[in-house]
């Protein structure tokens, strides 16, 4: 049994351990080792089209993550306070979100908005000489979309193990409802924002698909490594590829610290009987 | 009476943002596709408006698309199952507490990171210098894996583990141990015990992670596009090419939303037959 579970964890972090490996080969074929270098860290962070695709991925994945981490409590706090069918569609729809493909959001996405524009940019051009295109925007757009659906998520599980007495207790000592929200509902409700947040960022900043189909001319590191994984390797692509996985790896396990200890701490107080997630 | 009012307007205002991007990017976007569906393709590509059913009568074109997705796809997601009911077993019964989750989350870290550069790495192992290259060198030639259904399987396998595990975990973790218990003091082996108590009570973790799965593998893109190499392909692979290459939006419409029907469907059969028999709610979120 346990040798099985080893041979799980070896076929699942192998793959990532190959590309690590080979950011670091002097050759550039591969899977066939010249030795060891660093030159290929080099040439990806000297070169510019990297920079540049790195910089529009880092812009796109932070303002998703704070986007999806605001709305998505939100969301999550308003949906507390409505019952009936207004709760209902938003429960089928934040579903929706997350179990449509994500080829079928950017597909649908793309086709929707170049429909709009098109209605729309025959009016700002003749009032105003302006036009809206498909750029970072639309990307953020449809990643929010996907992203606060999973902040919503997350954070309404800790709603619902959270203990309303706190509130109450909070009342009964004349805390404003707003100082009741930011000095007791706020802070037991940051490890879920928190972890969404990061989840939001590792999803916005890895996003493929979407992205392809709603970019427009811009170049995010994705569409970068799957164009060069398309024409022909470059060896560069395993460096960039280490930095990106590592990354990923980091803010997952940093989001999943967060959960778990903050489910250790409410557990651990008398006042409450938390449900962890 | 005003403050009624005023909770109210407060409730609108915090859920206002994700009702606009619900509009906007979920709902709206989704009924344009069905009216595209609908439509004729433009001379120059795009779409025209009409009302014609051609685009559905046509989707035969891709049968190919359809049927090797429809075939990987659930042979893809009963191997996936295969190779995590054992995993979530050893994670459930047969680790202490103490390390449980960070085990669970380091079977699960490998589906949030990266799915272009995981495959990437299955192109390397799977090419001819990869596992093929080391069969031929222990004498066992010509064997090709890459741009092969079997790549596709194995590909499948690998990207979806990590979304098994967890719902099988969930299931098998809040079984009741004195059920087991008590079906050994009836004298049942272990075996049996395992086959009529922990087996048919964590089927429903079994039917959460095999909905998630099979619907996330009937819209991949990436893994086809990489180990199938274009030799075997599926819908997703057909839908760019639509979309991007020949530029016949309605009918790329269609094949969406023949797509999405397909999901709706398997989700329908798994909320009636699952989720009414239990609540494994939970369990779908992983």
């Amino acid at each position: 049994m346990r040798i099985y579970a080893v041979l799980i964890y070896i076929f699942l972090y192998f793959p990532i351990m190959l590309i690590v490996g080979f950011s670091f080969n002097a050759g550039r074929y591969a899977m066939s080792w010249q030795g060891f270098s660093l030159a290929w860290y080099g040439k990806a962070f000297s070169n510019p089209l990297i920079l540049q695709a790195l910089g529009t991925s880092l812009l796109i994945a932070f303002t998703t993550a704070n986007l999806s981490a605001i709305i998505g409590t939100m969301t999550a706090l308003g949906l507390e306070r409505v019952r009936g069918r207004t709760r209902q569609i938003y429960d089928a729809l934040l579903y929706i979100a997350i179990m449509v493909p994500g080829i079928v959001i950017g597909i649908s996405t793309l086709i929707a908005f170049v429909t709009l524009f098109g209605m729309v940019n025959p009016i700002l051009q003749s009032a105003w000489n302006i036009k809206i295109e498909m750029g970072v925007w639309t990307v953020i757009a449809a990643h929010v979309l996907f992203n606060l659906a999973v902040v919503c998520f997350l954070v309404r599980a800790r709603l619902t193990g959270m203990d309303r007495s706190l509130v109450e207790a909070s009342e009964d000592l004349y805390a404003s409802p707003w100082g009741t929200f930011r000095q007791v509902v706020l802070p037991l409700l940051m490890p879920s924002i928190l972890a969404g947040l990061l989840l939001s960022f590792t999803f916005s900043f890895e996003d493929f698909i979407i992205t392809f189909f709603v970019a427009g001319p811009n170049v995010t590191l994705p569409i970068y490594v799957f164009s060069s994984i398309r024409r022909g390797v470059t060896p560069e692509i395993n460096a960039v590829g280490t930095v990106v996985l590592m990354t990923s790896l980091i803010l997952l396990f940093a989001a999943q610290f967060i959960l778990q200890r903050s489910i250790k701490q409410t557990t651990r107080s008398p006042l409450e009987n938390v449900k962890p997630l | 009476m005003t403050d009624a009012r005023h909770s109210r307007s407060l409730t609108a205002a915090l859920l206002a943002p994700a009702g606009v991007f619900l509009f906007f990017l979920l709902v709206l976007p989704l009924a344009v596709m069905v009216i595209y569906s609908f439509g004729l393709r433009a001379p120059e590509g795009g779409y025209q408006a009409a009302f014609t059913f051609d685009n559905y009568l046509n989707l035969p074109a891709r049968s190919k698309a359809f049927t090797n997705t429809l075939l990987l796809a659930p042979l893809a997601t009963l191997l996936t199952v295969l190779l995590a009911y054992p995993m979530a077993y050893f994670l459930a019964v047969r680790t202490s507490s103490r390390w449980r989750n960070t085990l669970l989350v380091m079977v699960m870290a490998p589906f949030w990171t990266s799915q272009l550069l995981r495959y990437y790495a299955w192109m390397m192992i799977l090419g001819s210098k990869g596992i093929p290259g080391w069969l031929a060198w222990i004498g066992i030639g010509d064997v090709q894996l890459l741009n092969t259904p079997y790549a596709i399987l194995i590909g499948g396998v690998y990207g979806y583990l990590p979304l098994m595990v967890p719902p099988i975990f969930v299931s098998l973790e809040k079984l009741d141990k004195r059920l087991l218990e008590a079906s050994a003091d009836l004298g049942a082996r272990p075996l049996a015990t395992f086959m009529q108590v922990t087996l048919p009570l964590s089927l429903p973790g079994v039917a959460t992670g095999s909905m998630l799965v099979f619907i996330l593998l009937m819209g991949d893109y990436i893994l086809p596009q990489f180990l199938g190499g274009g030799k075997v392909y599926f819908i997703g692979n057909a839908l760019v090419d639509l979309f991007l290459q020949s530029r016949n939006w309605p009918f790329g419409a269609a094949v969406s939303v023949a797509l999405v029907f397909i999901m709706f469907i398997t989700m329908y059969l798994y909320m009636r037959f699952v989720l009414g028999r239990g609540d494994q709610r939970r369990a779908v979120m992983v």
